[in-house]
């Protein structure tokens, strides 16, 4: 009976929504009594309304929201950190992508370069933020450049692993069936590190935006980063909220964007086998 | 007559990564002739060196010292006159069964639609019809070996060198497929080298066993030829009494070094 199994699979998948929705509920009532002035007396702070202060209060939060998308102030605000967070996805995934292929398929350039690439990981890059303000200006291309420097090695060392991790009897094997170098690159070596790179991409997603906003927070007159730095000198707790919640909307919006890619590109793989409950 | 395919006094040592003044020689001064069409299985205990003969046959190994020929040529690079069936799995996880089939004739330019016509023919073949879009983690062990077979076949290769490539298979679908690699050989008898450790499979299979005595420096120590009649059933012949006054000719010869080579694993 095929149909009442995919009931029962469409009955508990509604279920689990609903109790993730009541999570979100929940959190947003319990912040909403403890930091709206009138519902209960202050428990720590010594003034009524000083947690709104400190916290924001939800409904503030959402109408900042509902005013910014109404007014349509915030469009201008979020192209500009979308544009930034996607241009550095894109740079810093292509160019990992093709310098961990090199640097994975030639051992006497990886062996050389190695102490660099472990520096340069290392080192806080956020620091370098100052340095592209002087190199790109204030605008776009710092930012990106700020996305690419965090994004980048993500993605440079998944693919650096899985090209190690390809299977050796796979790669003799094509080699047996007579593959070229650029055909073992094309046939082997770049789909065997797909599966690296796309864990790499949810990562990388969430480090785009980073180097967007931390970029427009430390200079810029445009973005949703500089928005939050704003009221931040307002101590408009509300307004820096919901500029936090706006951004989280829009990295989950680009890690599902991801994930359908992974669906799409990755039937190959095998996924854990669920049997059917009853 | 000429070999078609002659690993002449080849010796393959192996140094260390980490000290390399520690050396490990796996074959030493070991000559295999494969006639035309001939059936040649390998036997030894494992760790012999069976596995590493083979690859300096295939090309992917060059021996420390000793030639090979194919065909009255020196061996350069790849054994592109070879196909090759490997112990573990080896298809490409990425691509789906039809795809795995056509991708030595892919690789060899081989236009698509012909490629793809030929890859359902030796589907067909290997009684893989209707499973062409399945991905290898889909199959069942036994059906990515019919696929393996498959994919090496389709080239057409004139040697075929197969590294114990039914031993991961239940007894069953072992036979099974022991039956159909005959019938498929029989077609067009190419040569083979057949990697084994199980006697049975050798003799039941084979036109020439040889016997090659246990690791480190293996050489071989015995070769029989094998005057069973053909065509065979692997299963049925295993049955009649001069396969078993064969199996016990050379099972005498190779017990000490089944002895000796599970000596050497207890020691590691």
């Amino acid at each position: 009976m095929p149909n009442s199994r995919s009931n029962k699979a469409r009955s508990g998948r509604l279920r689990l929504r609903a109790l993730q929705v009541l999570v979100l509920v929940l959190l947003v009532v319990i912040w909403h009594v403890l930091t709206s002035p009138t519902l209960l007396p202050p428990i720590y702070f010594a003034e009524a309304n000083q947690a709104a202060f400190f916290f924001g209060e939800p409904v503030k939060v959402f109408a900042r929201l509902w005013q910014w998308f109404v007014s349509g102030e915030i469009y201008e605000h979020l192209w500009v950190t979308l544009v930034e967070t996607l241009l550095a996805f894109l740079i810093g995934t292509v160019s990992g992508v093709v310098i961990g292929l090199w640097l994975a398929l030639s051992p006497t350039a990886s062996a050389v370069l190695d102490p660099y690439i472990k520096a340069v990981n290392a080192m806080p890059r956020v620091i370098l933020a100052p340095i592209f303000f002087v190199w790109f200006g204030l605008g776009i291309a710092s930012k990106v450049a700020l996305g690419v420097t965090l994004v980048f090695f993500i993605v440079f060392f998944n693919v650096y692993q899985g090209v190690r991790e390809v299977s050796p009897v796979v790669l003799a094997n094509a080699r047996m069936l007579g593959a070229s170098p650029r055909q073992l690159l094309r046939h082997v070596y770049v789909p065997s590190a797909m599966s690296w790179v796309f864990a790499s991409l949810h990562n990388s997603v969430g480090l785009a935006f980073v180097g967007a906003v931390v970029g427009e927070y430390l200079g810029s007159a445009k973005g949703v980063g500089y928005l939050i730095h704003q009221a931040e000198g307002f101590f408009d707790m509300n307004t820096v909220v919901a500029g936090i919640v706006l951004l989280t909307a829009f990295a989950l919006l680009l890690d599902w964007a991801v994930g359908l890619a992974e669906r799409r590109l990755m039937v190959w793989q095998p996924r854990s086998i669920e049997t059917e409950r009853t | 007559m000429t070999p078609v395919l002659a690993l002449e006094r080849i010796s393959c040592t192996f140094l260390s990564r980490d000290d390399a003044s520690e050396r490990y020689t796996a074959v030493d001064d070991t000559t295999l002739l494969i006639g035309e069409g001939e059936f040649v299985s390998v036997v030894g205990p494992t760790g012999c060196g069976k596995t590493t003969l083979l690859n300096v046959a295939a090309g992917l190994l060059k021996p420390s010292t000793g030639t090979v020929t194919v065909l009255g040529r020196s061996l350069g690079g790849i054994n592109t006159r070879a196909g090759y069936m490997f112990q573990t799995e080896a298809l490409m996880p990425w691509r789906n069964t039809l795809e795995n089939v056509v991708a030595g004739l892919e690789f060899r330019g081989v236009a698509r639609e012909e490629a793809l016509e030929r890859g359902d023919a030796w589907l067909k073949r290997v009684g893989l019809s209707g499973f062409g879009k399945r991905y290898p983690h889909q199959l069942s062990g036994g059906m990515r070996k019919r696929v393996a077979l498959a994919q090496m076949l389709i080239l057409n290769p004139q040697i075929l060198l197969m590294d114990e490539p039914f031993s991961a298979l239940d007894v069953q679908t072992r036979q099974l497929m022991e039956n159909e690699l005959l019938e498929l050989w029989s077609a067009d008898r190419k040569s083979v080298v057949f990697i084994t450790h199980d006697l049975e499979e050798a003799i039941s299979l084979s036109d020439r066993v040889v016997v090659l005595s246990a690791g480190p420096a293996s050489h071989p120590i015995g070769d029989y030829a094998i005057d069973l009649p053909r065509p065979r059933d692997v299963a049925e012949i295993r049955l009649t009494p001069h396969f078993i006054e064969i199996h016990a000719k050379i099972w005498r010869a190779m017990k000490e070094e089944v002895l000796k080579g599970y000596a050497q694993q207890q020691k590691q």
